[in-house]
């Protein structure tokens, strides 16, 4: 068995050439209350209030957009509304009856469906038993036992509806991320949820998968179905939402239709002040000095010929879709993937391929864009990950007595000069952290080494809009000291703010380059979707 | 085209392997002596390993949830100690329902402590291996205790000619069979062994779920030392010893992984043969005793062996699930 066998449609993975699927509508109830109204919701985490009579209201048929920094208690919330916490205080109704579930399970057979950022999508089982885990369709109501026709009819029919060209007896394992996400959704269609709630669902989705899942919940949207949609991409909520949410400590600072709100509107109400200078403001235009270079760099199947330098004090952009190379081109350039031809200099020095030691010993670091897998160790404190790190500069040898005192007084400058805003960073689990203090913790311990090449892969995903402002105040600091900055992003606006040049990748090889004065949106984008300028 | 053959290399490794070595093993015995391929020989081989199948079923339902039982020799060792002291000259079907509900309060013991408590699997089992041996050897003062003449029948008999042990090991096998394939409990058992929490967050009744699962390997185990002590007619204070080891053992061979959540049902019954197999095998061949530990923690090292090359191919696959090729994917497109 290949596992194109489970593709069913002409080998196309994502079957995404199809007009959308005619909704089918779900029952609506024509009823005046909202399909989900909270009202002065508190909820206190050992006597600090976390939630602080929060209030707002779902309805069918309507997106609301959700946005806040992190720990501004949307996660809290959302598992109150999911019954993963009770509440302390303050009342939910779910169509204008009382709701107060105590279980997952409950808020799930009250028809709320919840997708989280982790996707709980089980490798071993099949896509139908993935679908139908909960509420396998049984032969003869009374009895224990399953359908497996029925479960593999009505999964199919699911699967139609959502266009996932698989089988239903596939294994869940070999779905993308994206799809994984799909049938999560296929889950709340199954059970046919009234609300679905979505954190972060476009974190780790391809362009492609995105635009797929956003045809999906717009069609939702028309069979009546409340979503609740929380995300740090403020274009996306703004694309999609018909009524916008932000919160900030535990409260409500803006609940309005989506209307005539903008990206800045939404800023001033998460942070409490508008954030204008978003990116610092950039010293100098790099040195003489070549640290990174790159000639004539190929790998069959990845990229081509690609060239390229970066100076130090220099911050190098680099745009392009996903798929275009460009995480594979890092990887390379910090040895951790051959190449066929081509070679890489760090400061002057031919680095040997693949050798990840020695691109380290060269002066090189590499932050790559899955956080999850930096070996950061979620259960010791801040300092014991960054101490670990240290560790071979401040231990003369194996065996040898490390010295304390010099590395403790090296780990409070650091985290001071990282802004790292945890209680204690001696006793603070790493686990606790926000997305964006754990970047700066996995960007401490490189810096620990005093690279000469810093190398970044999407460095700000999933991170809030003032841990943002943080990193690329760091980066920016870091390179008016000298260091050369390589930096690939998603996000266009990261790469104009901070960018000293831009290079754009399209189809495996570099197809445009720009200087800060040529900078523009459109043209970068069209460079990075194929149509580069002709100049 | 890399995945193709990986993945099937992992299918092979988890599907074909273990038939391969049942056969390869037969034809090893079979050139060493002659009456190996004896009708009655492979037909003792089959019956002997009835014990085996109905605990290593058990064991493969805890290993599924990503758990372990390393208390069912000591079950074993308890139910046939309580039959044989217990038992007067009831019919042999009492006796069966008896290590079945002591197992199975054994198995709700287990359950408890895992489930409930949050004991770690290993450590609570292994507690309670000692706490099973003990009870077992207090009860019988350390004597060798003696099956009734019912119970001696039964491990004898047959019914249309297939012998009883046999029958029974079938007969826990299709309920076994029924519970994971055909209700909800078994999607529910391996996606706990997938990832405990995401089942937690799924809604799946992860304890209730759990406890079963214990309760179930703890009736198996009862049940699976009434088939060995009725096949021997009495238990000495070794019986059953090691009996863990060689379930375990039957399940991993069979294909069953001990990272959870993977594994057929036929696994332990593959497992088991292939066990007895090597068993009788030296048997036949006249191989010194003491070599018969040897082999055996061979075999048991090799069934991790075998695991742990498993999951590393598995786990090459699942990576690849979650990440598609997407450059090629994309260097294929024309803008």
């Amino acid at each position: 068995m290949k596992s194109s066998e489970y593709v069913v449609s002409d080998g196309c993975v994502f079957g995404f050439s199809r007009p959308p699927p005619a909704p089918v509508p779900l029952p609506v109830k024509e009823s005046a209350a909202p399909r989900l109204r909270v009202r002065s919701l508190t909820k206190l985490f050992y006597g600090v209030e976390v939630l602080k009579n929060l209030s707002f209201e779902a309805h069918a048929g309507r997106i609301l957009g959700i946005v806040g920094e992190n720990g501004s208690g949307k996660s809290t919330a959302m598992n109150v509304l999911t019954g993963v916490l009770a509440k302390d205080g303050g009342s939910i109704e779910l169509d204008g009856s009382p709701f107060g579930p105590t279980s997952r399970r409950a808020s799930d057979a009250a028809g709320i469906a919840f997708i989280q950022q982790e996707l709980n999508v089980f490798p071993n089982l099949s896509v139908a038993e993935n679908l139908f885990l909960l509420h396998a369709p049984r032969s003869i109501d009374a009895l224990p036992f399953m359908s497996r026709r029925k479960r593999r009819a009505r999964a199919k029919a699911l699967l139609e509806r959502l266009e996932l060209p698989v089988s239903p007896d596939a294994p869940a394992g070999l779905l993308s991320v994206g799809e994984r996400q799909l049938l999560e959704i296929g889950r709340g269609l199954a059970r046919e949820a009234r609300v679905f709630i979505l954190d972060e669902p476009t974190t780790s989705l391809t362009e492609h998968e995105t635009t797929r899942l956003f045809e999906i919940l717009r069609s939702l949207r028309k069979n009546g179905v409340a979503i609740l949609y929380i995300s740090h991409n403020l274009d996306h909520v703004l694309d999609l939402s018909d009524d916008l949410l932000v919160l900030r400590d535990g409260r409500v600072t803006l609940a309005s239709p989506r209307a005539q709100l903008t990206a800045q509107d939404l800023i001033v109400a998460m942070v409490g002040r508008p954030i204008e200078t978003l990116f610092p403001a950039r010293s100098c235009a790099g040195g003489t000095e070549v640290r990174l270079e790159a000639a004539g760099l190929s790998s069959p199947g990845r990229f081509r010929g690609v060239s390229l330098s970066v100076h130090a004090g220099e911050i190098v952009g680099l745009a392009g879709l996903m798929g275009s190379g460009r995480t594979e081109l890092a990887r390379c350039l910090f040895g951790l993937d051959p190449y066929s031809e081509g070679c890489i200099r760090v400061a002057g020095e031919r680095l040997t391929p693949q050798n990840v030691k020695a691109s380290i010993e060269a002066g090189c670091a590499f932050l790559t864009e899955d956080r999850r897998h930096e070996g950061l160790m979620l259960e010791a404190s801040v300092f014991d990950n960054l101490a670990l790190a240290a560790l071979p500069l401040y231990a003369p040898h194996l065996g040898g007595r490390i010295l304390k005192q010099k590395l403790a007084r090296t780990l409070r400058e650091l985290t001071s000069r990282l802004h790292l805003k945890s209680g204690a960073v001696e006793s603070t689990p790493v686990r606790t952290l926000s997305g964006g203090n754990q970047q700066k913790v996995v960007l401490g311990r490189w810096l620990l080494r005093q690279p000469k090449v810093l190398i970044l892969d999407e460095p700000t995903r999933g991170v809030d809009i003032a841990a943002k402002e943080e990193i690329y105040r760091l980066l920016a600091e870091l390179a008016n000291a000298g260091m050369a900055i390589f930096l690939i992003s998603s996000e266009l606006e990261e790469l104009t703010g901070l960018s000293d040049r831009i290079l754009v990748m399209h189809a495996g090889a570099l197809v445009a380059r720009f200087t800060r004065r040529e900078f523009d949106r459109e043209t970068i984008l069209r460079a990075a979707f194929g149509h580069a300028p002709t100049a | 085209m890399k995945a193709v053959p990986q993945a099937a290399i992992a299918r092979i490794l988890q599907r074909g392997l273990p038939f391969v070595l049942v056969l390869g093993l037969i034809v090893i015995f079979a050139s060493a002596s002659p009456r190996f391929l004896a009708v009655e020989n492979l037909t003792a081989i089959v019956v002997q390993s009835s014990w085996l199948i109905v605990v290593a079923l058990g064991v493969q339902c805890t290993l599924l949830v990503s758990g372990i039982d390393l208390s069912v020799g000591s079950m074993m060792f308890l139910s046939a100690v309580i039959l044989g002291l217990g038992l007067r000259s009831e019919p042999p079907w009492v006796g069966l329902l008896a290590a079945l509900g002591v197992g199975a309060v054994w198995g709700a013991i287990n359950g408890l402590l895992i489930a409930r408590l949050r004991v770690p699997a290993f450590i609570a089992t292994l507690a309670m291996l000692f706490v099973g041996r003990g009870l077992g050897l207090l009860l019988s003062s350390t004597q060798v205790v003696y099956a009734n003449a019912a119970v001696a029948d039964f491990g004898r008999g047959g019914f249309l000619s297939v012998p009883l042990p046999l029958a029974t090991a079938g007969i826990t096998l299709a309920v076994v069979w029924i519970v994971l394939r055909r209700t909800p409990f078994g999607p529910y058992v391996r996606s706990i062994g997938a990832d405990a929490e995401s089942a937690r967050k799924v809604g799946v009744p992860t304890v209730a779920v759990t406890f079963g699962v214990y309760v179930l390997c703890g009736a198996l185990a009862g049940l699976g030392g009434f088939i060995s002590f009725s096949q021997t007619a009495s238990a000495s204070p070794a019986f059953g010893q090691n009996a863990e080891f060689l379930a375990i053992a039957a399940a991993v061979l069979g294909g069953t992984s001990l990272s959870g959540g993977r594994g057929e049902l036929w696994a332990p019954i593959v497992g088991a043969l292939l066990i007895m197999t090597i068993q009788n095998g030296l048997v036949m061949v006249n191989a010194n005793p003491y070599a018969y530990p040897v082999i055996t923690g061979a075999v048991i090292f090799f069934a991790a062996l075998l695991d742990s090359v498993r999951s590393r191919f598995q786990g090459r696959t699942a990576l690849r699930g979650d990440r598609p090729d997407r450059v090629s994917a994309s260097l294929a497109q024309t803008p």
